[in-house]
């Protein structure tokens, strides 16, 4: 029987393998950043171990750092120890970092595949469930806790009991206005937030080999959305042509080794999934979030859902807390719900190519007077992309904001957070209670979505305007 | 890691499904640089609320947590796991964990248990009416006990080891470092590395 995508870069990975063990699987790329590294490498300290593989790390400052006045010293006193503790332990261990200021500072899922440094084939982890994103590049990438930083600094390996692999088939064409985003929203919404709990996911089909780089990104990134720790899509001739011009791709004769090898990255046509699920693109529509998890999902067109016609009674309870938080009504045509803010940016939805899909929709038009935008590119190199392009011009002559690269709102570790009460529409990638500020309300939408409610000041489809 | 052999203690019913680990600890308070002093985070949003079941007095000492499905989704964030520990939980019990939150307690030594949901159904109605009933969670014989109840619970043989063992994984992974060179040998020139810096 042939083997699955999954199981070929599992395979290729396994350094050791005992039976009632855990794989020891050898990790190819170890993406660090300032939140969950400070106690991994205290660990080292501890126990007098060194990074095994300096050269197959790299560091960026993300998570907590401000988005106005770079150039100044962070304002708040922990989240300056954490970015000095983050800089001091690079330095002591060799580690390579991009700072604040840096130009190829950003968002770590945004850095690593525009470096060329994610690539078919390897293996990927981070101290960050949304690893998932560099599964776009056909690698295994998954977000893993801080004890397995430690364990990845001193050894580059991990131990890890096999995943099963689930099929998710998107085939047919996306029509105008629905983007990987609402893929990706459907998807969580069908197998739900357990539904790829154990699972590797692979996404595969006419719909998802239609779409950019930049879009896959979006689709993989939002796997653990589903429960599953990483998200696959087969490398294609779309890969390659991305990855030939970066910085870190291989050049000459590794090109050529590396494409042979790329090129057989792909799951054999008689293997077999653990589970497969079937979306048609062609019956997709712009998606949003009504409820505090990702599951919990709409096409804009639905109403606010009533939990008495959930069915299972931990989904009718879960709705229930939900609109209660969320301050919805049963029966409320989503597209009537005022949004106080919108934030475009994030590892989902922060590359150029999301940029310029909001500043198409926004272009020449002001904001909803009662809204306010922020637009957060994901990287320093995606800020001044879309500088060159104008495309910073188009937010700020519309009202909106421009701000510089980092997580941002989208988890709110900076300043850059929702006041109790306010409601966002937010191309990020969590809907939790408060994720995005305190008390703060979260609908999660595609860039195009994003735009056209920014514009409106209710949620809206382009379509709409 | 401390060696876990077996826990009594009292529980906490938490009656909530999707609790993620932005609901265990917000991002906010992750900005400390150590492993401790988190327990102030736990269930932050929802410690200002009197009936939130960690408020409430009848529970202040319970140690095992009984929580709904889907616990611990979300963020990968072990300050998750560090935030229960150090507020004094040595035990959850769901019947669904987030596949990253379960890893870390296991690397941890929180242990966090799989039982149906009925039997979850079953302990949060015992402890709802009785705050103060003793659980026992056994690992040696992978039992949990109360009052005349013995439940069983499923556990993969080598996790179960590692934590009754209290046994640190980079200290058992540095036992095949050897092997480790020999794969590092073999592997592909054309893998990319991050330096020098190109």
């Amino acid at each position: 029987m042939g083997k699955t995508l999954a199981d070929k870069i599992w395979a290729e990975h396994v350094v050791s393998a005992t039976a009632g063990e855990p794989d020891l699987l050898y990790i190819d790329l170890h993406l660090i950043h300032e939140v969950t590294s400070p106690q991994a490498f205290d660990g080292l300290r501890m126990a007098n171990r060194k990074v095994r593989r300096a050269d197959l790390t790299i560091a960026t400052e993300d998570h907590n750092v401000p988005t106005l006045n770079i150039d100044k010293p962070i304002s708040d006193p922990i989240s300056k120890l954490q970015v000095d503790t983050l800089r001091k332990n690079c330095a002591e261990f060799g580690v390579r970092l991009h700072s604040l200021g840096d130009v190829e500072q950003g968002i770590v899922h945004v850095v690593g595949p525009q470096l060329g440094i994610t690539q078919p084939g390897m293996t990927i982890v981070c101290g960050d469930s949304h690893t998932s994103t560099h599964g776009a590049f056909g690698a295994l990438a998954f977000g893993i806790g801080t004890s397995e930083v430690e364990h990845v600094l001193a050894t580059q390996t991990l131990p890890l009991i096999r995943l099963k692999t689930m099929a998710i088939n998107v085939d047919g064409t996306l029509k105008a206005g629905v983007t990987s985003k609402d893929i990706i929203l459907a998807v969580i919404a069908k197998i739900g937030t357990g539904g790829g709990q154990g699972y590797i996911l692979e996404y595969r089909g006419s719909a998802i080999r239609a779409l950019s780089m930049e879009a896959r990104m979006t689709i993989c990134n939002m796997s653990i959305e589903a429960g599953a720790r990483a998200g696959l899509i087969a490398p294609d001739q779309t890969t390659f042509d991305y990855l030939q011009s970066k910085p870190h791709a291989p050049t000459g004769a590794d090109w050529d080794a590396a494409l042979t090898y790329w090129k057989t990255l792909t799951t054999d046509d008689d293997a077999k999934f653990d589970k497969e699920v079937n979306l048609n693109a062609d019956e997709l529509a712009p998606f949003v979030t009504w409820g505090t998890n990702p599951g919990q999902g709409l096409p804009l067109t639905s109403s606010v859902p009533n939990p008495a016609d959930f069915t299972n009674a931990e989904d009718r309870g879960a709705a229930e807390r939900a609109l209660e938080y969320m301050d919805l009504k049963p029966g409320t045509p989503l597209k009537s719900i005022k949004v106080d803010t919108i934030f475009l940016g994030s590892c989902t939805n922060g590359r150029i190519e999301d940029l310029r899909s909001a500043a198409s929709i926004i272009k020449g038009k002001k904001i909803a007077s009662s809204v306010r935008l922020l637009v957060v590119p994901g990287s320093a190199r995606v800020r001044l992309q879309a500088e060159s392009e104008g495309l910073d011009k188009v937010f700020l002559d519309a009202g909106g904001e421009w701000r510089s690269a980092g997580c941002s709102m989208c988890l709110g570790m900076n300043p850059d957070q929702l006041k109790p009460g306010e409601r966002a529409a937010s191309t990020s990638n969590r809907n939790f209670e408060g994720r995005q500020g305190k008390g703060g309300r979260t609908h999660l939408v595609s860039p195009l979505v994003a735009a056209a409610t920014a514009l409106k000041g209710t949620l809206a489809s382009p379509a709409d305007l | 890691m401390e060696k876990f052999i077996n826990h009594t203690g009292s529980a906490l019913p938490l009656r909530r499904s999707n609790v993620d680990t932005d609901q265990i600890i917000p991002a906010v308070y992750l900005k400390r640089i150590t492993k401790n002093g988190f327990e102030d985070g736990l269930f932050a949003a929802w410690r200002n609320d009197p009936s939130f079941e960690l408020n409430q007095p009848q529970y202040q000492k319970a140690s095992i947590l009984v929580a709904g499905p889907d616990f611990g989704t979300g963020s990968s964030r072990e300050h998750a796991v560090w935030a229960l520990q150090n507020y004094g939980f040595k035990v959850v019990l769901s019947s669904r964990f987030a596949d990253i939150f379960r890893g870390n307690s296991q690397k941890m030594g929180l242990l966090t248990v799989i039982l149906s949901q009925e039997e979850i159904e079953e302990i949060w109605q015992v402890v709802e009416s009785k705050p103060d009933t003793q659980i026992t969670v056994d690992l040696a014989s992978k039992t949990i006990t109360y009052g005349s109840k013995t439940l069983t619970f499923v556990i993969d043989d080598y996790t179960r080891w590692r934590l009754m063992e209290g046994l640190d994984d980079i200290g058992l992974t540095f036992t095949k470092i050897d092997e480790v060179t020999t794969f590092e040998e073999k592997r592909a020139s054309f893998k990319p590395k991050t330096l020098p810096i190109k």
